[in-house]
């Protein structure tokens, strides 16, 4: 089976799952966001139909919220927390190290597709402050030195 | 299962865990997992069998005990003992030494008493000290036998006037009496009726409702159970921010594990009643934990708040009478039930009963999750709890209760922490986020941050809000790029009123609470910005960096 099958086939089951309500639309989404990575346009659309919901709704659902994904983010995915707790302790300062470092900004992906860089506010480790996470990764106390250094290991990782 | 049975189940579990002469607890809730919690619980693990001891020795996988600054954090029972910074290969000479030869490895202790000497834990009872993934354990610490209490014994009626006479107060935000907001539930007409727990926390910077989840997840689910018997509801619905993947999965096992014992579903311990809870994911709008905004969130629709009434009490989920409280609410019914009303009157303040969780973060020597008896004053939290200002600089100001609350200085940090005084000072109780500042935060750009915050979350539905916010925005940003003028502070002031009194939800009635603050507090600060063009903190004025 294709990978496409295979997709499909997890997403028509998580709709199954919650019996194709209307009322499951945020459950889907973040399934499909799951499995697909992001939420493309075609994707939507079939969750519309699936769902028997005007497309309007579905984009204005998808869109309302800052989780969902509408592009195709890079191969990596650095997340930093822009929080209270980590922007009192710079964590400012150190995305715009990375923006700099690796010439991508905030909500955007590097021009060779291998490093998306989004924001987000409180992931629940203040105490750690300030948290950026690499890939599924959450480097506690970050400073831009160990954080600009872990990104370099993983995109030198994946040229090979 | 009966009522009998899950008295033998404690029964047998307290039995089990009293055959071990010590107990490891390992927090592996989300501010310790990053440190490398997991691979601590293994060490703990092998090295209990490569001494030989693991029939004396039980090592539990444990929510957090509250003091994330130093983690991974282990206590060692009996004598909460609480070994800081532990690492695989200190986990090897803990057992050694604690375990066979009984001496405490007392280099590695944890020296702050003082962070735990002023704390109430009555909500976070038990928080790492049980494992979250086994009911026993919350059952053999007593878990569930309000429930049981509730169900064999008393009338809805009566559950809700123990709540009422306690005094509690809901610990989401606004402080609405609980048992009244019960009593009106309870006497809606229409059925069925819903209760949504509330777990969006959205206020950056606040972790206490994610902890809670994480360490005790049967506490949330027993006193959704017993509010639901109380105003006789059927279904219940948990809101968590998709940011949480630990909470949502330690409460997804909770879930299926209650179902198993038939203490959620139908006829619950061999009676009528019945209760069944699932969780509904939030997507980061911070908005959505309004409690209209919930009830559309909860739907599958745009969190987009309306105006009330008519309350959800009796106009909520699909229309239907609902209860929406917060979970650290739910986790005091409870106690609640079991020590009675009149018990948790006596905690903390006549009007302000019980305790607080905050998240105690910022410029502070210990930051963490603690729990104190309402009354306190901010100075004791800042300074005995939480150890003072770090590096010894100077203390500057509080952020009390998040983008909608307000910045304190330290001239009123002796005031009582209780609603009513929050609110004098400007700041609001919220969910419970203390952020302590110091001499390098600049009060403007602070309020900046805020309002940026909150024009990225307004949603966009009311005019005062949605416009108001981004014209604040705009005069901050001339102030902080130093094309300022002494008109702007007038107008600052004046549309924040506005915002204030026009907005339709507490997010634009509130968002202007730190403009106010830092206004009423800190006004020089922004006649340096202005007419020096300088900002002590050293913060603003810089041409943005890596912008090209
Ligand atoms: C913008 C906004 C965000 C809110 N976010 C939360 C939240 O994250 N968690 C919460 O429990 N209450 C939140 N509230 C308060 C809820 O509207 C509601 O008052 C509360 O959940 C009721 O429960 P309680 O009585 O137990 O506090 C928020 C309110 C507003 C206006
Ligand atoms: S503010 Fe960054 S994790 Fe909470």
């Amino acid at each position: 089976m294709s990978k496409e099958d295979n997709r499909r086939m997890l997403l028509e089951k998580a709709l199954k799952e919650y019996d194709f309500q209307a009322s499951a639309l945020l459950e889907i989404l973040h399934k499909a966001q799951s499995i697909y990575g992001y939420l493309s346009k075609d994707l939507l659309m079939d969750i519309a139909q699936s769902l028997h919901l005007p497309p309007s709704t579905v984009f204005g659902v998808a869109t309302f919220y800052s989780f969902f994904n509408l592009t195709k983010p890079g191969e990596h995915i650095v997340t930093g927390c822009l929080g209270t707790a980590c922007y009192v302790k710079g964590s400012e300062q150190i995305m715009q190290a990375i923006e700099r470092e690796f010439n991508v900004k905030r909500g955007g992906t590097t021009a060779d597709g291998k490093l998306s860089l989004f924001v987000t506010r409180c992931i629940g480790a203040c105490a750690l402050s300030p948290a950026i996470i690499v890939d599924d990764e959450v480097i506690g106390k970050a400073t831009k030195e160990v954080v600009i250094e872990r990104i370099k290991q993983l995109l030198g990782g994946s040229n090979q | 299962m009966k009522l009998a049975d899950l008295q033998k189940i404690a029964e047998q579990e307290v039995d089990f865990q009293r055959a071990y002469k010590y107990r490891i607890n390992v927090c592996c809730s989300s501010g310790c997992m990053p440190l490398g919690a997991l691979k601590v619980l293994e060490a703990f693990e092998k090295a209990v069998k490569e001494f030989g001891v693991e029939k004396e020795c039980k090592v539990a996988r444990t929510g957090c005990p509250g003091t994330c600054s130093v983690g991974p954090v282990v206590v060692v029972e009996p004598g909460d003992y609480l070994y800081q910074n532990v690492t695989p290969e200190k986990a090897r000479e803990i057992v050694r030494d604690h375990i066979v030869l009984g001496l405490p490895a007392k280099d590695l202790l944890y020296s702050n008493e003082q962070f735990f000497k002023k704390q109430k834990r009555l909500v976070l009872r038990n928080a790492g000290k049980i494992d979250p993934y086994r009911i026993q354990d919350y059952i053999a610490m007593g878990g569930y036998s309000a429930l049981v209490k509730c169900l064999a014994t008393m009338t809805p009626q009566g559950v809700i006037y123990e709540v009422m006479t306690s005094g509690l107060r809901g610990r989401g935000g606004a402080g609405f009496p609980t048992g009244q907001k019960w009593s009106l539930v309870a006497r809606a007409h229409g059925s069925p009726k819903y209760i949504v727990a509330n777990l969006d926390e959205g206020d950056p910077g606040v972790f206490a409702n994610r902890t809670l989840a994480e360490a005790d997840p049967h506490a949330i689910l027993e006193g959704m159970a017993i509010a639901a018997f109380a105003v006789g509801a059927e279904k219940g619905y948990i809101y968590i921010r998709a940011e949480y993947p630990l909470a949502i999965q330690t409460l997804q096992r909770a879930i299926t594990q209650a179902r198993s014992m038939s203490l959620l579903g139908n006829n619950i311990l061999e009676t009528s009643f019945k209760f069944d809870v699932e969780l509904r994911l939030g997507a980061g709008a911070f908005v959505a934990g309004e409690e209209t905004a919930i009830l559309a969130s909860v739907e599958g629709r745009r969190a987009m708040p309306r105006p009330r009434p008519p309350y959800p009490a009796n106009s909520g989920l699909w229309g239907k009478p609902t209860l929406i409280q917060n979970v650290e609410t739910l986790a005091n019914i409870p106690l609640i039930i079991m020590n009675g009303g009149l018990w948790f009157s006596k905690i903390g303040t006549p009007k302000c009963t019980g305790t607080k969780c905050f998240s105690l973060t910022g410029k502070v020597n210990t930051p963490g999750l603690i729990e104190v008896p309402m009354g306190i004053t901010l100075r004791e939290v800042i300074f005995d709890i939480g150890g003072g200002v770090q590096k010894d600089r100077k203390f500057k100001a509080v952020l009390v209760g998040g983008p909608s609350g307000g910045c304190i200085p330290e001239t009123h940090i002796d005031q009582p922490i209780d609603y009513e005084s929050l609110k004098n000072l400007g700041a609001i109780m919220g969910s419970g986020g203390i952020v302590v500042l110091d001499d390098q935060s600049c009060m403007v750009d602070t309020a900046k941050f805020f309002t940026e915050f909150c024009v990225d979350e307004s949603c966009g539905k009311c005019t005062p809000c949605r416009v108001g916010l981004t014209k604040i925005k705009g005069i901050y940003d001339a102030i902080t790029q130093g094309n300022g003028r002494m008109e702007d502070i007038t107008v600052l002031e004046k549309t924040s009123v506005y915002i204030r009194d026009a907005s339709l939800c507490g997010l634009g009635q509130t968002a202007p609470n730190p403009v106010l603050t830092t206004l009423r507090y800190f006004k020089d600060e922004y006649i340096q910005h202005i007419k020096d063009k300088k900002c002590p903190a050293g913060r603003c004025f810089k041409t943005k960096e890596g912008e090209q």
